[in-house]
């Protein structure tokens, strides 16, 4: 029974792929690199054969009858309207063809479940519109923007590529391990996609869900948001680098080394005119998808940052908004997502960009003494 | 019976009010389907409009025609009103033309609430249009109002939520009314099991209607009132859970498919036999499918759900229930196909639309059948393999059934045959450019394009182009629909009573066009 279904698998799959001049059009889920997505692969076409199968024949049946059984060939109309034998054994046979695939589906979802045991955990954060990483056993952290510049979006530029499926900060694992996936979200649902490695987890704002999957090959896969999650939802691209145990070691020492610098700047004092260089690039990726990079918002949706009250008003007042973001609305809280120096930088840059000239700047070490006000303050609204 | 019947029709229009005011004022069900189809009808064109512009950005990848904020509003709102505006008013229409004379009842059982459920929907219509030219614009968070999302949005967001209430009140109206006409007002002799199937899937669709409205207005105001009053029922941080949300809404809206689906079903029960000369093959296997479909529709919603992490038991179960849909619904499929074997076919316009869906909606069922299994569902989900899929159940399927029941029931209700040339091309292009817009979507999904998104990724290029191309053959092909029926209204070569040389049903007793009053004196059926 089991080596049925494994063969019929095999043959649905030789079927599928043994014509390599429609590959590159793409008529199948994409090439399987983990158990898990190979198993789906094979329950698809399995699937879509035996639907072929039933299409076939039944619609044969029909056309046969719309060719032989029409009046301007001098059919006469016969007069049987019900037959229980026929419509019992046509209600049976599919019943049974379906329990017939019932049961290796069932074999899968059961697979696809069975987190335990894993060799590592991730844990994975959607953002309205990035993603967020963290490596629970490595204590690495980062998040992960579309690097695909606008110029290509907007049409200025020639489009690369791997256009909108590209990020600054892949993901990286190693091949061969099964990798636990917590996913979850900061503000509104996301949906956490790798086509090829067959996870596919929504990311809710509140709740952990997990997921798994091991690599078998060493590759760069691809996926992307599939959860609606506002305007950019097409633009938070999922990149999965799977790497050899050693590459996997050289990346994890690189990434504390970054983040120890990070560290250090959070302790320095800047001047403005760096935190506005600085403010800049952080600007750029985390806020120009709504405020635009002219600062003028989109009206009617995105407030404009140039010329409004918060950024022309006290500079403690726009750190808190930009911080703490606006509940209720599509302004995120930014104090876990960035340092206490691109904070710094960012709300620097806005005063003193465009139409704003207030010509002051704030410090990481504001954003430290904030950040403990805000500890203080959450405190007895969390008991 | 002729002469009697056009006294009567003299008498209405005395007794009347004219102009706007007859319609306005209408109780007659016949006046009140005229209304509701072509309400659908300029909805039709609102959405399929909507349609064309999302298929022209998505005409090759980069940012062309608008922001990705307002292609989120178009496709929101293309599947709201498709839903709400045109497949569902339209069913209505043909409830109301259909039902009391193919019963033989003289009409609606409340006549005053049918005019209620009518004049309610335009309003709601007119909210949702209007909330375009809103501060932020209209609803961009998907037709499904997934929290917190939809918590986000402006003001055109409670807007929508009023609407939507609205739209379930007339639907629950336009509900009590045709459950209590079919049970309450068949003539004489015409038992339920031999009534029309149109009126037995409306029947159904009516219980659904009721069942799943409350629901999902429930669902809205929870919506509401976390956005306005500071409840905290989808928010996490206040105790609540976004997900409770998608049950409860799946709850609606999965039964809402069948809605959607069954008085479709139904025209095409009619359609077929008439042009087969033959009788309907398994009338009651008919109506114990439809029932199964109705009862099974409630156990399975969590099939849309498959990705938000259930546990492996609950995934087991809505995998088995949804699988167990295909069985009735094969039943139903095998006994159209049984009903043309061995006929007398002719093909007008209206057995190629009913043919088409017959043939399309199973390919909907099959891509259906495919999503139903919950790991390859878990790869496909919220991608184009998704969008192909309802696209072939409600296009080729609801859509091909009402324009099958349009061109069948012209004849009845404007006194005068449609242009059949016209109508053929209507169909021929329909079908064709249907095809070309959703079946390369397949494609695209399984290799990994999701949903809903106003830009993409290279390799999606060409499947992509070829819809765009589909889209534009199929929506300006709906023009040709246009001119056929205002032809048709305007003038034409004279119907017969019995229009179709097959055509058995009360409805084709009464003289073409029918009589603003008939039945009046109820027939008795044998």
């Amino acid at each position: 029974m089991k080596s049925m279904w494994k063969r019929a698998g095999m043959v649905a799959t030789a079927l599928a792929i043994s014509q390599p001049a429609l590959a590159e059009w793409g008529f199948n889920l994409q090439a399987p690199a983990s158990e898990v997505a190979q198993h789906v692969f094979q329950l698809h076409n399995l699937i879509m054969l035996v639907c072929l199968g039933i299409f076939v024949v039944v619609f044969g049946a029909m056309f046969y009858s719309l060719f032989k059984h029409r009046k301007s060939v001098g059919h006469k109309a016969a007069h049987f309207h019900e037959n229980t034998t026929v419509e019992v054994i046509w209600t049976v046979i599919p019943f049974v063809i379906l329990m017939g695939m019932a049961y290796p589906a069932a074999k899968v979802v059961i697979d696809m479940k069975d987190t335990r045991n894993p060799d590592m955990t991730v844990k994975i954060t959607g953002y309205q519109w990035k993603w967020g990483y963290d490596y629970l056993n490595d204590g690495i952290s980062f998040y992960s923007n579309l690097s695909t510049p606008r110029e290509q979006i907007n049409g200025t530029a020639t489009k690369g590529e791997n256009y909108l499926l590209e990020v600054d900060e892949p993901m990286v694992v190693p091949v061969g391990k099964r990798v636990r996936l917590l996913i979850t979200a900061n503000d509104v649902l996301h949906s956490w996609w790798v086509p090829a490695l067959g996870a596919k987890q929504d990311a809710i704002p509140g709740f952990i869900r997990d997921s798994w999957f091991k690599a078998d090959k060493i590759g760069t896969y691809r996926g992307q948001c599939v959860e609606l999650c506002g305007k950019d939802h097409g633009f938070m691209p999922i990149v999965v680098e799977v790497v050899s145990e050693e590459d996997y070691k050289a990346w994890v020492a690189k990434k504390k080394g970054s983040a120890q610098a990070t560290a250090d700047d959070n302790s320095k004092t800047f001047e403005t005119a760096e935190l506005v260089e600085r403010g800049e690039k952080v600007y750029q990726a985390n806020c120009a998808a709504c405020h635009q990079a002219n600062g003028m918002g989109l009206p009617g949706a995105f407030p404009a940052i140039s010329g409004s009250k918060v950024a022309t008003g006290p500079i403690a007042d726009h750190v808190a908004v930009v911080m703490n973001g606006r509940p209720g609305t599509a302004m995120a809280a930014f104090a876990g997502q960035l340092s206490d120096a691109d904070i710094a930088a960012v709300v620097t840059y806005q005063r003193n960009a465009w139409d704003n000239k207030m010509g002051d700047a704030a410090q990481p070490a504001a954003i430290a003494a904030a950040r403990g006000g805000a500890a203080e303050a959450a405190a007895p609204a969390a008991q | 019976m002729s002469d009697v019947a056009h006294a009567h029709d003299d008498h209405g229009h005395h007794a009347h009010p004219t102009g706007i005011m007859r319609w306005l004022t209408t109780t007659n069900h016949k006046d009140i389907g005229t209304l509701y189809l072509f309400f659908a009808l300029i909805m039709l064109f609102a959405a399929g409009s909507m349609a064309l512009l999302i298929r022209a950005e998505l005409f090759q990848p980069g940012l062309q025609l608008m922001h990705p904020d307002f292609f989120n509003q178009l496709t929101t709102m293309h599947g709201l009103i498709m839903i709400f505006g045109v497949i569902m008013p339209a069913f209505s229409g043909f409830a109301n033309w259909q039902v009391p004379l193919m019963l033989g009842a003289p009409d609606m059982a409340f006549p005053r609430m049918n005019n209620w459920a009518f004049w309610v929907l335009p309003v709601a219509g007119l909210m949702l249009m209007s909330s375009f030219l809103l501060p932020g614009g209209a609803v961009a968070g998907g037709w499904t109002m997934y929290p917190p999302l939809f918590i986000q949005g402006g003001i055109s967001y409670d807007l929508t939520i009023l609407a939507v209430h609205i739209m379930g009140l007339s639907s629950i109206m336009g509900s009590i009314n045709i459950i209590t006409t079919i049970l309450n007002m068949r003539a004489p002799g015409l038992t339920l099991m031999k009534m029309p199937l149109f009126c037995w899937t409306w029947l159904i669709t009516a219980y659904l209607l009721i069942a799943t409205m409350p629901v999902l207005a429930g669902a809205v105001t929870m919506l509401l009132t976390d956005r306005n009053f500071g409840t905290h029922f989808f928010n996490a941080a206040g105790g609540g859970d976004p997900v409770m949300f998608q049950h409860i809404f799946w709850f609606f809206a999965h039964p809402e498919v069948y809605i959607l689906i069954l008085p479709a079903f139904g025209i095409v029960s009619q359609v077929i036999p008439t042009f087969a000369r033959k009788p309907l093959f398994g009338y009651a296997s008919m109506v114990y499918a439809t029932a199964s479909i109705a009862i099974l529709s409630f156990i399975v919603w969590a099939h849309h759900m498959f990705t938000v992490g259930m546990p492996a038991a609950a995934q087991l179960f809505f995998m088995f229930s949804t699988m167990l849909i295909a069985v009735p619904t094969g039943v139903k499929v095998f006994n159209w196909v049984a009903t043309m074997w061995k006929g007398s076919m002719t093909f007008e316009t209206p057995m190629l639309f009913a043919i088409s869906f017959v043939c399309l909606f199973t390919i909907g069922g099959f891509s259906g059948l495919v999503l139903a299994i919950a790991p390859v569902d878990i790869q496909l989900h919220d991608t184009y393999y998704v969008v192909a899929h309802f696209h072939y159940v409600l296009v080729s399927g609801a859509l091909f059934a009402i324009f099958a029941g349009i061109y069948y029931w012209m004849p009845k209700w404007t006194g005068h045959m449609y242009d059949e040339t016209l109508g053929k091309w209507h169909f021929w292009l329909s079908v064709i450019g249907m095809n070309i817009v959703f079946f390369p979507m397949h494609f695209l999904g399984l290799a990994g394009m999701p949903r809903r998104i106003p830009d993409y990724a290279l390799q999606f290029t060409e499947f992509n182009q070829i819809a765009t191309v589909g889209a534009f053959i199929f929506g300006f092909s709906q023009l040709v629909f246009l001119v056929v029926v205002l032809k048709a209204i305007k003038g034409g070569a004279k119907a017969p009573a019995r229009v179709w040389e097959g055509a058995e049903g009360l409805e084709w007793t009464v003289p073409s066009p029918a009589p603003y009053h008939t039945f009046e004196t109820a027939p008795v059926v044998k």
